[in-house]
């Protein structure tokens, strides 16, 4: 039951994070591959404000907002110079630099020792310990991001980002000044990313830089890509399939000493043919 | 009334002149063809008055009150300017219904994210809709349409962003005989609105119903400019472009 629970939080968060990626890059048309370093934001923010500050872990996650909303609004600016794969390469070297940051400024992130001993979320005396009441907790918000991006799509503002996808310079003719959409809906997705950040280091007590690299970026962005572009729910179901992949795959009954190894093989070999036969991914209408 | 004053738009690819010195005006109420062979300027001209290609030299002049020296395209329509594209541009991933809604609702960031559902948008768009004959299209994506139903669409786009100013990029365009018609009476119906436009049109039997004014356009350059009659019979007319 308790690893069940731990798969159900792991995909709550992680859905996060692939419902704010899926705002850039499913419904703006944005490969935006530095996901995983606004992750780490809110992570490191929640981490030092609780661990150094003795900071309620709900202030924690607001402290990380803002911290992240101000980072992400300056990426921002700086990708708004950029187009397709350009944009891409930029938010690639962004990525790069925070990731470098968490490493090596080790006065305040510790470095690779990374930081210990975070506290769970405590509200009015009551601490979430028990790993069924933190699920609540943090599917609860989950579920409230989802509503919350479900409305942000299905509003104008949507409907301008989903114009921005298909024809930036069309769109503009209309009168929008499409930068400033592009931009706000950068610094909401990376504050969504915060959250799931703040929840991620609480629940496993304990963060360190190589949680937040490149590579954890690119596998938000095959959550997103293999759920299906611009639909909210398919970036649930994206998450569902690629944390539980490789937990099925612990049961395939692979040698020991090649076990591991062959587990990641299947595992790409599924992600490639799956994108071979349904490039929109599973309830996606759109290919990247 | 003069509403638009192109004066002296110039612009270079390259070294290769495309426009060059262009003026000439765009009144209220009236349809102002602009004619000339492939490759003469036309679209380009189009291009630089809503700032999607950037001019090298040139002003605008708005109801001979605003000039206007550095054009943006997302500005044009402050300015009560709006345009169709040579090449049909509809957004075809979304229904013909957002396509419309699109050019209805808030520009702004906030004010666009927290706009409240509303029925008078929903009632222009279904009046639009119903002037461009695709009301029983409203929900289909705009890629399942035909390519006559897309250049309506974009047609529909443009009435419905109420502007003064229309440039129309070739609208007729590989159109079926009754779209061209229904196109015919949408432009007409514009006139009695009283809004200026511009039509770059290459069938002459069009230019002649419907067009009040000429302009005819030569390597980047304008070659005449008139009454469609006199214009048409203008010898240097006939040799650059009618080739009679």
């Amino acid at each position: 039951m308790e690893y069940l629970i731990h798969l159900a939080i792991l995909i709550s968060i992680w859905s996060m994070l692939a419902v704010s990626l899926n705002l850039i890059l499913g419904y703006t048309g944005l490969l935006s591959i530095t996901h995983a370093a606004f992750f780490g934001l809110g992570a490191y923010a929640t981490a030092i404000s609780i661990t150094v500050y003795d900071i309620n872990f709900f202030l924690s996650i607001l402290i990380g907002i803002l911290i992240t909303g101000i980072v992400s609004l300056l990426f921002g600016l700086v990708l708004s110079r950029f187009k397709g794969d350009i944009y891409a390469l930029a938010s690639f070297g962004l990525n790069i630099i925070v990731f470098s940051i968490f490493l090596n400024w080790q006065e305040l992130t510790r470095g690779p020792l990374g930081i210990p001993g975070i506290n769970r979320p405590e509200i009015l005396d009551f601490v979430f310990k028990n790993n069924l009441y933190f699920l609540i907790l943090v599917a609860i918000t989950s579920f409230l991001i989802y509503l919350l991006s479900e409305y942000i799509v299905k509003s104008s503002f949507g409907r301008v980002l989903q114009a921005i996808r298909e024809k930036e310079e069309i769109i503009q003719v209309f009168g929008y000044k499409t930068q400033f959409f592009k931009l706000t809906i950068f610094v909401i997705s990376a504050c969504i990313a915060s959250v799931a950040g703040s929840f991620f280091a609480s629940y496993i007590t304990f963060i360190d830089p190589s949680t937040f690299d490149l590579q954890e970026s690119i596998f938000i962005l095959a959550i997103v890509i293999l759920g299906g572009l611009a639909n909210n729910k398919g970036a649930f179901v994206g998450t569902v399939f690629l944390i539980l992949l490789p937990e099925v795959l612990r049961f395939v009954g692979f040698p020991t000493d090649v076990a591991a190894q062959m587990r990641q093989v299947v595992y790409g070999l599924l992600l490639v043919g799956l994108m071979m036969y349904r490039p929109q991914g599973l309830l996606g209408k759109f290919k990247l | 009334m003069s509403i638009l004053k192109l004066k002296n738009f110039h612009k270079h690819f390259n070294g290769t002149k495309a426009v060059s010195g262009v003026s000439f005006e765009i009144e209220k109420g009236k349809i102002t063809g602009l004619i000339g062979p492939n490759g003469s300027g036309k679209s380009t001209l189009i291009n630089l008055v809503t700032g999607v290609v950037l001019k090298n030299k040139g002003v605008l002049v708005i109801s001979d009150s605003v000039k206007i020296d550095k054009i943006k395209p997302f500005d044009i329509k402050t300015f009560g300017i709006t345009r169709t594209f040579q090449n049909v541009q509809v957004f075809e991933q979304m229904t013909v219904l957002d396509n419309i809604l699109l050019t209805l609702s808030k520009r702004t960031v906030w004010g666009s994210l927290f706009e409240k559902y509303s029925q008078i948008y929903e009632d222009r768009a279904s009046n639009i809709l119903k002037l461009i004959g695709l009301s029983a299209k409203k929900n289909e994506l705009a890629e399942n349409l035909s390519y006559g139903q897309r250049k309506l669409l974009e047609i529909g786009r443009a009435i419905s962003m109420d502007v003064d100013v229309i440039l129309f990029d070739e609208p007729y365009a590989g159109l079926f005989p009754e779209m061209v018609k229904k196109v015919s009476e949408i432009l007409k119906h514009l006139r009695e609105q009283d809004k200026a436009i511009l039509l770059v049109e290459h069938n002459m039997d069009l230019i002649r119903e419907l067009c009040d004014h000429l302009v005819v356009m030569n390597a980047g350059e304008v070659l005449a400019e008139g009454k469609v009659e006199q214009v048409l019979s203008k010898q240097n007319v006939i040799e650059a472009y009618l080739g009679e």
